[in-house]
C-alpha cells in the first residue's frame, strides 16, 4: 500500500481498513495525519475492490485529540489562510460505508474524525468527550453541530460546556454511536459489520448513505423528492434486475455493483 | 512508596494491606488516592492475578476517619472524589480480588469488603451497617452491593437497623465465602488466593466483567455478552491448555493468557 507515515492501511475481502498510528501521542491528530486519511479514504473511495471501509485507532486511544502543539501558536487569520477544514469537508464526500472502531480514548478532533464515521462501534470502556472548552477554543472540526444533531441541544450543551468524557453507555443512550462491544472484539465486530453491507447491493448503499445525510439538513418534503428521485434513480442499475428477479425465484441475488 | 497502606507482590498475588493500625484502618482522602494506585498497579502488573485486600492490626476497616474530615465538607463531593474512584477501579480490574477481612469492617470499610469479588472473614471479623447511628446513609456502592448479595429484605435490616454481625451470621446470609479461625486466618487467605491466581484469570476477569454487567441487563443482552465473552475466551491460550491438559489426562498449567 501508500506509504503512510501517521496511518496504517490494507484491504481484506473487499473491506479497507484505516488505523490511526500515532500510538506514542495516543493518535493526536495532525495536519500530515488529516491530509493522508484524505488520500487513503479518497483512494478506497475510487478502487472498485473496496466495498466498505473500517476505521480504527489503537487499543489505548481511538485519538486523544488534537495536536495542541501544532496550532497553539496559530492566529484567526493563519487558520483562516491555512483553511485546514477544507480536508474534514472532503471527507464527508466519501461515498462509501465508513464504519468506525472506537477503542479507549476518543477526544476533541479526534471525536471528531469518529464521527466521520457512518456507523460506530465502541468499546465498553470506550471514552468520548469534546475537551476543547478547557483549553479556552471549542470543537472547529463539526464538533458542536454534529454532537447537536445527534444528541439534541439540551444534552449537546450540558456535554460541551463541561467537556467532561462520556462513557459508551452514554453515547450509545444519547444516540452518538451504534453499539458497544467488548474491548477485544471493537475491531472484528467493526469488520463483520462492513463485510454485511458490502454484501448488500452498492449501489443502494451509496444512495441510501447520500439520502439519510440530505435528510438531516432539508425538510421532510425535499427529503422525500430526494429520495425518490434516488429510488427511480436504483430502477436504471443491473442490480435492482437482479435483486427483484432473485427475489422471485428465491434465490440469493448476486449484486455488481452496476 | 505508600504512607497509609503497603503493597507488596508474593507469588502471583497482590497484597494491599490498609495501614494505620492505631486508627483501625480509617479512610483519610490520601488512603483513598493511595489504593486507587495500588488498585491500578495490580491491574496493570500482568504477573498479578489475584489480589488481596487486607488490614493491618486488628480491624479490617473502621470506614470514614471522623476525625479528619473538616467542617462544612461536601459529603457528596468526598464520595466522588475519593470513595467512587476507588470502588469503580476494583470492579474495573478483571481480576479475582479477594477482601480477607481480618477484623471489624465497618460503615466504608464494609462497603469496600463488598465491592470485592470474595469475602474471606476471621472468625473474629464483624461487620457493621454503621452509618445509620451517625444519621447517614450507606455509601461506596453499599447500597448496589448489599441487596445484590443478601436480598433485599436482609440488606434493609442490616442498613437500616445498623446491627453488628458476626463472621458466623455473614457466612449465613451468604455474604462471606467462607470463615477461618484467627490463626489459620492468613496461611487460608494465602491458599485461597494462590488458587485464583493459578486459574484462567482472562476467563475470571469475563466472568467479573458480564457477572457485573447482568444486573443492569435483560436476558437477549445477556445472551449477546456470553458469546461475545466466549469468543475472547476461547481464542486464549488457557482455553488451549485447558483442552490438552482434559486429552493428555494432566492437570492443567494456566498462564492466565
Amino acid at each position: 500500500m501508500s506509504n503512510y507515515e501517521t496511518i496504517l492501511t490494507s484491504i481484506e475481502d473487499g473491506i479497507a481498513s484505516i488505523q490511526l498510528n500515532r500510538p506514542r501521542v495516543l493518535n493526536a491528530i495532525n495536519r500530515p495525519m488529516v491530509t493522508e486519511l484524505l488520500d487513503a479514504f479518497e483512494s478506497f473511495d475510487r478502487n472498485d475492490e473496496v466495498k466498505a471501509i473500517v476505521l480504527t485507532g489503537s487499543e489505548r486511544a481511538f485519538a486523544a485529540g488534537a495536536d495542541i502543539d501544532e496550532m497553539k501558536e496559530d492566529t484567526a487569520v493563519s487558520l483562516e489562510l491555512l483553511n485546514q477544514f477544507k480536508e474534514w469537508d472532503r471527507l464527508a464526500t466519501i461515498k462509501k460505508p465508513i464504519i468506525g472502531a472506537v477503542n479507549g480514548y476518543c477526544f476533541g478532533g479526534g471525536f471528531e474524525l469518529a464521527l466521520c464515521a457512518d456507523i460506530l462501534f465502541a468499546a465498553e470502556n470506550a471514552q468520548f468527550g469534546f475537551p476543547e472548552i478547557k483549553l479556552g477554543v471549542m470543537p472547529g472540526a463539526g464538533g458542536t453541530v454534529k454532537l447537536t444533531k445527534l444528541m439534541g441541544q439540551k444534552k449537546a450543551l450540558e456535554w460541551l460546556w463541561l467537556g467532561d468524557p462520556m462513557t459508551a453507555d452514554e453515547a450509545l443512550q444519547y444516540g452518538v454511536i451504534n453499539r458497544v462491544i467488548a474491548p477485544e472484539l471493537v475491531v472484528d465486530g467493526a469488520k463483520k459489520y462492513a463485510k454485511i453491507v458490502a454484501s448488500r447491493a452498492p449501489l443502494s448503499t451509496r444512495l441510501i448513505k447520500e439520502t439519510v445525510y440530505k435528510s438531516i439538513d432539508y425538510s421532510t418534503h425535499e427529503g422525500m423528492q430526494f429520495e425518490r428521485k434516488n429510488f427511480y434513480l436504483l430502477f436504471s442499475s443491473q442490480d435492482q434486475k437482479e435483486g427483484m428477479k432473485a427475489f422471485v425465484e428465491k434465490r440469493p441475488a448476486e449484486f455488481k455493483g452496476k | 512508596m505508600f504512607e497509609t497502606i503497603s503493597y507488596e507482590t508474593r507469588g502471583k498475588t497482590a497484597w494491599i494491606t490498609l495501614n494505620r493500625p492505631d486508627k483501625l484502618n480509617a479512610f483519610t482522602s490520601l488512603m483513598h488516592k493511595e489504593m486507587v494506585s495500588a488498585i491500578k498497579e495490580a491491574n496493570k502488573d500482568s504477573n498479578v492475578r489475584a489480589v488481596v485486600i487486607t488490614g493491618a492490626g486488628r480491624a479490617f476497616c473502621s470506614g470514614q476517619d471522623l476525625t479528619g474530615s473538616p467542617e462544612g465538607a461536601d459529603y457528596g463531593d468526598v464520595l466522588r472524589k475519593g470513595y467512587n474512584p476507588m470502588v469503580q477501579a476494583l470492579v474495573a480490574m478483571e481480576k479475582p480480588v479477594i477482601a480477607a477481612v481480618n477484623g471489624v469492617a465497618a460503615g466504608a470499610g464494609m462497603s469496600l469488603a463488598l465491592a470485592c469479588d470474595f469475602r474471606i472473614a476471621s472468625e473474629k471479623a464483624s461487620f457493621i451497617e454503621a452509618f445509620i447511628h451517625v444519621g447517614l446513609v450507606p455509601d461506596s456502592g453499599n447500597l448496589y452491593f448489599l441487596p445484590r448479595l443478601v436480598g433485599h429484605a436482609k440488606a434493609m435490616e442490616l442498613a437500616v437497623l445498623g446491627e453488628k454481625i458476626t463472621a458466623q451470621q455473614a457466612k449465613e446470609f451468604g455474604l462471606v465465602t467462607k470463615t477461618v479461625s484467627e490463626e489459620e486466618f492468613m496461611l487460608e487467605v494465602e491458599i485461597f488466593a494462590e488458587k485464583l491466581a493459578n486459574m484462567p484469570t482472562k476467563a475470571i476477569g469475563l466472568i467479573k466483567r458480564y457477572m457485573n454487567k447482568s444486573w443492569e441487563s435483560d436476558l437477549n443482552e445477556v445472551l449477546e455478552y456470553e458469546a461475545q465473552a466466549q469468543k475472547i475466551a476461547g481464542e486464549s491460550a488457557d482455553h488451549q491448555e485447558g483442552l490438552h491438559a482434559f486429552i493428555e489426562k494432566r492437570k492443567p498449567a494456566f498462564t492466565g493468557k
